[in-house]
C-alpha cells in the first residue's frame, strides 16, 4: 500500500493535452501528425468538393462519363479513323484511346483544380489553422471520384469488344498510385506558385491542353521514333499512361523499359519536391494570398 | 497564482510585413519580379559600368529594394500571460495590431520574432461562418463548419440538436443555406461556434451581426463559457460596452505594442484618451493596406476645421467638415454613396449620415472626394468617433470598405460665446448631442387648448 499522502495527490487541474510553442521558423515536427489530426477535414472537405460539384446541374454525375466518352468517340475517329495511326497488338483502338484517357483525364482535372484549391478556399486560409496540404490533397480526390466513375466506360468499353484483361490488371492499383502522385507533385507546385503569382492561372490551362497532345494519349507512344523515345519519356504523364496501358491491354501493350524508370524517377521527383516547396512557402500563404 | 494556471503565455512577440510601394495590388503578378530582374541584370551588364562601377550599382540596386520593401511591423515586443478561465478584450484602433495577434494566436501566421506558449486546443472564431457553403444544406454546413473549426464528427452528431435550437433553424435544416435570410445564417453559424468546447475561445467582432435578442443570447452563452466551464476567451470588439460587460480584463494596443492592461473600466478610459489626441486623419496612401474590397477602397480621411485647417479638436459653436478620399476600382451600377457613422465615446452611435446620390447613374473609376458639413452647435462636448464608410445600393446593400473608428475628435466647449450656455449655466450638460433648436418664449393670459389628434 501507498502512504495515504502520496495516493491523495493533489491533481492538477490539468485538462489540456497538449502545449504548444509557436516560434519564427520552427521546424515542425508535429506537421505530419497535425495531418493525421486532421484527418476528418479533410474528408469533410473532399465531401464538399464532390458535394458541391454536381449541385445544381441537370444531369449531374453524368457528366463525369460524358466528357471522357465524347473525348474517346473524337480520339479514336481521328488518329484511329482518319490518321490510320497504329493499336498496340491486337486491342481496338478506342479500348487504346480510353486506357490512355483515364490517367490523362484524372492528371489534367486534378492538376486544374488543386492548382486553384489555395485561391478558392482564401477565406479558409485566413481564418483557421489546418494543415494548408489538406486543400490540394482534397481538390485531387474530388478528381479521384470522376476518375473512379470513368472505370465504368472502360468495363462497358471491354464488354463491347470482348477485350478480356490478364492478371496484369491486378496491377492497376499501382498505377492509378503513381497517376496520383504526379498529380500531386505537380499540383502542389502550381497551387503553391499560384498563391505567389497569379500568372500561374493562365499557365495551368495552357498546360493541359498543351499536354494533352504531347502525351500519349490518343495514340500508342510506340511511334515515337526509337531516338526521341528518352526525351519523350522526360514528360512524366507518359510512364503513367504507358503503365495503364500494360495493364489494361496487356500482351502486346509497348513500354520502353529506360524511358519508363525514367518518367516513375520524374514523378518521385516531382511529388517530393512539391512537397517540400509547398511546406516552404506554406507558412507566408496567409499572408499573401 | 500557481504557474499552471497561465494558459497563455508570450514573450516579445513581433511580426513583420514587408509593403511593397510600387505595386498596389493584392498579389505580385511575375511580370513584376521578372522586370525587376531585367532591369538589375541590366544595370550590370552595362559595358560603362566596369569593375569600380559594378559595386556602385549594386549598393544602387540594395537602397533601391530597401526603398521599395518597406518594413512595417504589426506587432512589436508584446509580451502578456493570461490565466485560465480569464475573458480578456482585446481594444485599439485599426492597425493596432489586434487582429494579427490573433492570427498569430490561432496559427494561421506565423510570428517574426518572440514566442508564445499555448496550453490546450484554441478555436477561433475570427469570422463566423468560415467556410460556410452557399450550395450546401443547413445540415450538412454544421458539419462542415464544425469540421473546420476543430470538432470531430462524434462531437457534431452528440451536440447537433443543440446547435438547431440554438440557432432556431429547425424548419431549414435542409434547405441550401444560400436561401436563407441573413439572420438565420448568422444564427446558424454562430450556434455551431458556440458550441465549440476548446479550452481557449479566440473571438474576433463577430457579435456585431445578429438582432439585439440573438446578440444578447450570444454574450450569454459566451459568459456561461467562460465562468462555468472555466474556458478562457479572447474577445477583440469595437464595442466597448460589450467588453464592459463581458470581460474581467482588458488590453490595450496601439501601434503594434500593449499600451495598457487591466480592469476593463480604467482601460477603456485611457484608450478613449488615446483616441482623442493625433487621430485627427488616417492616410492609407502612405500607412499602407487601404480598406476596401474590389470594388472601392478608402485612401484618406481627415477632419478640418472651418479656418481649412487639420483639427481633432473643435469648438463647439463653429462647424467643420468631415473629408473622405476614396477610390472607386470599377464600373459599378449605381452610384455608390459615401456615409459616416459617428459614435460618443461609450460607444453609442449618434447618428448615420449618408450623401445623397443619384441611385442610377454609372460612375466611372476615379478618385473622389467626399465632404460631409457638419453644422454649429451639433454635439455635446466629448470625444467623439467616425467610422467612413461607402455603400452601394445596387443588388441589395454592398459595402465597398467600411473603416471603423477612423477618425476621432472632440468637440471643446469654450462656453463663452456658446448658443447653448447662454442660461450661463456652466456645468456638465448631458446628452450625445446639443444641438441650439429655435425656441419661442411669450407670454399669454390663460393656458392654451392642446391641438387635436387626428
Amino acid at each position: 500500500m501507498y502512504p495515504a499522502s502520496l495516493r491523495k495527490v493533489p491533481r492538477q487541474p490539468d485538462r489540456s493535452p497538449h502545449r504548444l510553442v509557436l516560434e519564427p521558423n520552427r521546424i515542425e515536427k508535429q506537421y505530419w501528425k497535425d495531418l493525421w489530426r486532421y484527418r476528418e477535414l479533410f474528408a469533410i472537405l473532399a465531401w464538399r468538393d464532390v458535394t458541391v460539384r454536381y449541385k445544381q446541374t441537370f444531369i449531374g454525375v453524368a457528366w463525369a462519363l460524358i466528357r471522357p466518352f465524347l473525348t474517346m468517340m473524337v480520339f479514336t475517329v481521328i488518329f484511329g479513323r482518319l490518321a490510320k495511326l497504329p493499336s498496340e497488338g491486337a486491342a481496338p483502338y478506342a479500348v487504346l484511346v480510353f486506357a490512355g484517357m483515364l490517367p490523362w483525364q484524372f492528371f489534367s482535372t486534378a492538376l486544374s483544380s488543386c492548382s486553384d484549391s489555395l485561391i478558392t478556399n482564401a477565406n479558409l486560409l485566413t481564418k483557421v489553422y489546418f494543415p494548408r496540404l489538406i486543400v490540394p490533397a482534397s481538390a485531387v480526390i474530388t478528381s479521384f471520384v470522376d476518375f473512379l466513375l470513368s472505370f465504368l466506360i472502360l468495363a462497358a468499353l471491354m464488354v463491347w469488344f470482348q477485350w478480356w484483361p490478364s492478371w496484369r490488371l491486378l496491377t492497376l492499383p499501382l498505377w492509378v498510385a503513381v497517376a496520383f502522385a504526379a498529380s500531386m507533385g505537380a499540383g502542389l507546385w502550381l497551387a503553391s506558385l499560384n498563391v505567389q503569382y497569379r500568372d500561374f492561372r493562365y499557365v495551368v490551362p495552357f498546360l493541359v491542353q498543351f499536354g494533352l497532345y504531347v502525351s500519349p494519349v490518343g495514340f500508342s507512344s510506340a511511334i515515337v521514333p526509337a531516338k526521341w523515345q528518352l526525351l519523350y519519356a522526360l514528360n512524366p504523364m507518359v510512364g503513367v499512361i504507358e503503365g495503364f496501358r500494360w495493364a489494361i491491354i496487356g500482351g502486346g501493350s509497348f513500354i520502353n523499359p529506360l524511358g519508363f524508370w525514367l518518367s516513375m524517377g520524374i514523378v518521385a521527383l516531382m511529388l517530393i519536391t512539391g512537397i517540400r516547396q509547398f511546406r516552404r512557402m506554406e507558412k507566408r500563404f496567409a499572408d499573401v494570398i | 497564482m500557481a504557474d499552471s494556471d497561465i494558459v497563455i503565455r508570450v514573450e516579445g512577440l513581433g511580426k513583420k510585413y514587408s509593403l511593397h510601394h510600387e505595386t498596389s495590388e493584392r498579389y505580385t503578378a511575375l511580370r513584376d519580379v521578372v522586370a525587376r530582374q531585367v532591369k538589375v541584370a541590366g544595370r550590370l551588364l552595362n559595358p560603362f559600368t566596369l569593375a569600380g562601377q559594378c559595386r556602385k550599382a549594386h549598393t544602387q540596386v540594395a537602397a533601391e529594394r530597401a526603398q521599395r520593401e518597406e518594413e512595417f511591423w504589426a506587432l512589436k515586443d508584446v509580451s502578456f500571460e493570461i490565466r485560465r478561465g480569464e475573458r480578456v478584450g482585446i481594444i485599439g484602433r485599426n492597425g493596432a495590431g489586434k487582429s494579427t495577434l490573433l492570427k498569430i494566436l490561432s496559427r494561421i501566421t506565423e510570428p517574426t520574432t518572440g514566442r508564445v506558449e499555448i496550453c490546450g486546443r484554441v478555436a477561433s472564431l475570427l469570422e463566423v461562418g468560415t467556410g460556410f457553403h452557399p450550395e450546401l444544406t443547413g445540415r450538412e454546413n454544421i458539419f462542415l463548419n464544425g469540421a473546420i473549426l476543430g470538432m470531430t464528427r462524434r462531437e457534431i452528431r452528440s451536440k447537433f440538436d443543440e446547435i438547431v435550437d440554438f440557432a432556431e433553424v429547425e424548419k431549414f435544416l435542409d434547405t441550401p443555406v444560400k436561401r436563407y435570410s441573413s439572420g438565420m445564417y448568422v444564427r446558424l453559424a454562430f450556434a455551431v461556434a458556440a458550441h465549440l468546447e476548446p479550452e481557449i475561445l479566440v473571438v474576433d467582432e463577430v457579435l456585431a451581426v445578429g438582432d439585439a435578442s440573438f446578440q444578447k443570447k450570444c454574450l450569454g452563452k459566451m459568459e456561461d463559457v467562460a465562468d462555468r466551464e472555466g474556458r478562457t476567451v479572447l474577445f477583440v470588439s469595437h464595442q466597448m460596452q460589450m467588453i464592459v460587460s463581458l470581460c474581467s480584463r482588458c488590453v490595450l494596443f496601439s501601434s503594434g505594442s500593449l499600451v495598457d492592461d487591466g480592469a476593463p473600466a480604467s482601460v477603456i478610459l485611457n484608450y478613449q484618451d488615446v483616441g482623442s489626441g493625433g487621430a485627427a486623419f488616417v492616410d492609407y496612401l502612405r500607412a499602407g493596406k487601404p480598406p476596401g474590397n474590389e470594388m472601392a477602397r478608402l485612401l484618406q480621411g481627415w477632419i478640418q476645421d472651418r479656418d481649412q485647417r487639420l483639427a481633432s479638436e473643435v469648438a463647439i459653436q463653429h462647424p467643420f467638415s468631415i473629408h473622405m478620399v476614396y477610390e472607386i476600382l470599377v464600373h459599378v451600377p449605381g452610384e455608390p454613396f459615401p456615409n459616416i457613422h459617428v459614435f460618443d465615446s461609450r460607444g453609442n452611435c449618434a447618428f448615420v449620415s449618408a450623401a445623397r446620390v443619384n441611385r442610377f447613374q454609372l460612375v466611372s473609376p476615379g478618385i473622389y472626394h467626399a465632404i460631409c458639413t457638419v453644422p454649429a452647435n451639433l454635439f455635446n462636448d466629448g470625444c467623439y468617433t467616425v467610422s467612413l464608410a461607402l455603400t452601394f445600393a445596387h443588388s441589395g446593400i454592398q459595402v465597398g470598405f467600411k473603416d471603423r473608428q477612423a477618425l476621432n475628435f472632440t468637440v471643446v466647449d469654450p462656453i463663452d460665446n456658446v448658443p447653448t450656455r447662454e442660461t450661463g449655466y456652466a456645468g456638465a450638460i448631458p446628452g450625445v448631442l446639443r444641438p441650439s433648436l429655435d425656441w419661442v418664449v411669450q407670454s399669454q393670459a390663460k393656458p392654451s387648448p392642446i391641438p387635436q389628434l387626428q
